[in-house]
């Protein structure tokens, strides 16, 4: 199996070769057809609509209150014995993990699923520091054995089928070619076993911060998450700073609509909620919790009331599921650590726009990833924002804004607005195009690669109209 | 200035002006109404549906449940705490020599080796559970850990039939969790599960593979 490096400056190509590679396009198909089944089912008998306003007000209100929850949530999880930890970028983040790694002459960190450490490139820091770091989601597991990042946020392989990932298993870990997934999940269970017991540090992400109480909530399915936050001596969470909540009760409604939204399930195996190390006379979990709040460009999208929307997000990829241009390219294309719509959106304020000025394109504007989305972000309205960013027609506060202006462009548009506004003007052009269709070029870059090229008629409508009605009124009068 | 300050800097100083905070109402996760049978009814479909097994029994005769269980899973090794009444009352209703039971109340470091490789089931109770999702709510304690009800490749939990509730919001606003919350707080819904090899549905990925509840009702159930 061949691996490569997506980058978003190569979402054409990328997204090209997706889709001509027939395995991806049906491993994608078949998984979002069963996810989006799965998810209108499971909210079959709920108002669901009274659930998401609830979700969007909730996150809402994190948001307005963000730096006040941000120093509440530090000032109870230490109360609580959790070490709090501020990083302005990626980087910043994982000198903090790194270094509080070596404080306890880690070798070995295993990891729980976490977005965050992908956004900040985390396993390559360590292992350049000589730390080995394990991913421990089953998925995550695959696609980092298989040297490849996640192509969904929450099902890291759903690109590989199970003849791919037999072959994975087999070739990295030795085990006899199976095809069944049982054995091949036994396999996996029993290799990681071993690396819990010996792992150093437990890296884990965060699904909601609770500042009100100073929790931690982790939400999963395999377990890995909680041996990740029990059984290792130190436990690393990092996390975005937009992921607090003001009330613990903030809580169940967001976990409602984050399970069934991402997977379709009434409810995950685990919910994990951490509020401290391990205190005296307990008997296992970890001796130190650490929380690292991760800024990495969230305080620069905070300062626009219309972009703020992004940061309700709860991470649960229904808008991915739903779109079907992620269900066509899928994951890799996209070439950043979040893909899809909310990548979309997401991403242009972490790379810049010079480097993901194809994503806000990446988008046919049909309106499902804003109308499956739990919190209700407009999703398609930020697309056209960040578009509008792109060609300099915004309020230029988006990093690399204004990279696709085109002189040429920008006069086209300009011309066109004068003439649309100077009706004799308007009129004597559209003469002028009439006569001189001939001249009309038949190739119009990308528009013409798949369609023919449009050709001014002879007579406008409105001329048609004139001329019509001219020989009917004639008519009349003879 | 540290990254700390920065960040809050920003915050608080937004380019847009201060936000105004919405209200909440968080009817639509609360009470469903749903009689102390439906609630049963539910809590077992739900469970049932992800691979969890519900044994019905009654408060007097869940020890005699629990050894029919230990026997038909040919669980040799049994994980328990000492104090709490479940572990107490199965301490007593066991009999010696059928099952070996291992003391969970003891430093993980102690027993690391035997809890991940030999030990064939774990024994909890439960605070309570949660009808809508099919949930059972753990807060661990030194008597009963964290890691019993995950590691050993069987769970088995004692549910009372009577501290079933509608809704996991209903659960945090009833018993006030907000008020007090211990070092780990647990919602758990069947046994372990992964879909990550092309969406099959396999259990036992990390946790267990098998999650028994015992369900104990005050009265025989009819």
């Amino acid at each position: 199996m061949s691996v490569e490096i997506y980058t978003p400056r190569a979402f054409h190509r990328q997204a090209h070769d997706a889709l001509g590679n027939p395995q991806i396009r049906s491993n994608f198909r078949r998984a979002m057809d069963g996810l989006m089944t799965k998810r209108r089912d499971v909210f079959s008998d709920w108002d669901l609509e009274t659930l998401r306003d609830l979700g969007a007000n909730i996150r809402l209100r994190a948001l307005a209150k963000l730096p006040d929850l941000l120093e509440q949530l530090e000032t109870n999880c230490e109360a609580n014995g959790i070490r709090v930890h501020w990083a302005e970028d990626g980087e910043e983040a994982c000198r903090i993990v790194r270094e509080l790694c070596e404080s306890h002459g880690a070798k070995a960190v295993i990891k729980g699923k976490s977005m965050v450490s992908e956004e900040m490139h985390l396993n390559a820091h360590l292992e350049e520091a000589g730390i080995e770091a394990l991913e421990s989601d089953l998925g995550e597991y695959l696609v980092q054995l298989n040297d490849q990042t996640p192509s969904h946020i929450i099902m890291p392989a759903i690109h590989l089928n199970t003849d791919e990932i037999s072959d994975i298993m087999h070739e990295k870990t030795g085990i006899e070619r199976t095809r069944d997934v049982d054995t091949m999940t036994a396999a996996a269970r029993t290799q990681l076993r071993e690396r819990f017991m010996n792992a150093d540090v437990g890296v884990s992400g965060v699904n909601f911060a609770v500042a009100e109480t100073g929790t931690l909530c982790l939400v999963e399915n395999e377990g890995n998450g909680r041996m990740t936050t029990t059984v290792p001596p130190v436990h690393i969470a990092v996390t975005g700073i937009e992921k607090v909540v003001e009330h613990l009760r903030d809580v169940p409604p967001l976990y409602a609509l984050l399970t069934r939204s991402a997977t379709g399930q009434h409810v995950t195996t685990y919910f994990n909620m951490i509020s401290s190390p391990r205190k005296p006379g307990e008997h296992d979990g970890p001796k130190e919790v650490h929380l690292v709040l991760v800024d990495n460009g969230r305080s620069n999208i905070y300062q626009d009331n219309e972009l703020l929307d992004t940061l309700r997000c709860i991470r649960c990829g229904a808008c991915m599921n739903h779109c079907p241009v992620y269900t066509r390219v899928g994951g890799h294309s996209y070439g950043t650590t979040y893909p899809g719509p909310i990548g979309s959106i997401l991403m242009p304020h972490m790379l810049g726009l010079e480097e993901t000025k194809d994503l806000p394109t990446a988008s046919s504007l049909c309106g499902a990833c804003g109308e499956v989305c739990p919190v209700k972000i407009p999703i398609p309205d930020l697309l056209v924002r960040l578009r509008r960013e792109a060609v300099g027609e915004g309020r230029g506060n988006v990093p690399g804004a204004g990279v696709k202006r085109t002189k040429k462009e920008a006069a086209a548009w300009k011309s066109w607005q004068w003439l649309a506004t100077h009706p004799s003007a308007w009129r004597t052009s559209l003469l002028m195009a009439g006569k001189l269709r001939g001249l009309t070029p038949t190739r119009f870059g990308p528009w013409t690669q798949y369609r023919t090229a449009l050709k001014p008629a002879k007579q406008s409508l409105h001329a048609l109209v004139k001329s019509h009605r001219r020989d009917r009124d004639g008519e009349d009068n003879s | 200035m540290s990254a700390r300050e920065n960040i809050l800097k920003r915050l608080r100083e937004r380019t847009d002006g201060p936000l105004t905070a919405p209200l909440s109402d968080f009817g639509v996760v609360s009470g469903r109404g749903w009689s102390a049978e439906e609630r049963i009814e539910r809590f077992e479909r739900l469970i049932t549906s992800v691979h969890g097994e519900v044994v019905h029994t009654t408060h007097g005769a869940w020890t005699t449940s629990l050894a029919d269980v230990l026997m038909a899973k040919n669980i040799q090794r049994l994980a328990l705490g000492r104090e709490h009444p479940v572990a107490a009352e199965a301490r007593a209703g066991l009999v010696e020599g059928e099952v070996t039971l291992i003391d969970a109340d003891r430093d993980v470091e102690e027993w690391q080796q035997e809890q991940f490789a030999s030990t064939d089931a774990g024994l909890t109770s439960t605070r309570g559970g949660i009808a809508e999702t099919g949930s059972l709510w753990l807060w661990p304690t030194p008597d009963e850990p964290r890691l019993i009800s995950l590691v050993p490749p069987i769970h088995i939990a004692v549910l009372d039939a009577d501290t079933l509730e509608d809704t996991f919001f209903d659960v945090v606003e009833a018993h006030g969790w907000a008020g007090g919350m211990p070092t780990n707080a647990l919602l758990i819904s069947g046994p372990s599960k992964t879909a990550d090899i092309e969406q099959t549905l396999a259990y036992g990925v990390h946790g267990p593979r098998e999650l028994v509840v015992l369900v104990r009702h005050t009265e025989e159930p009819s």
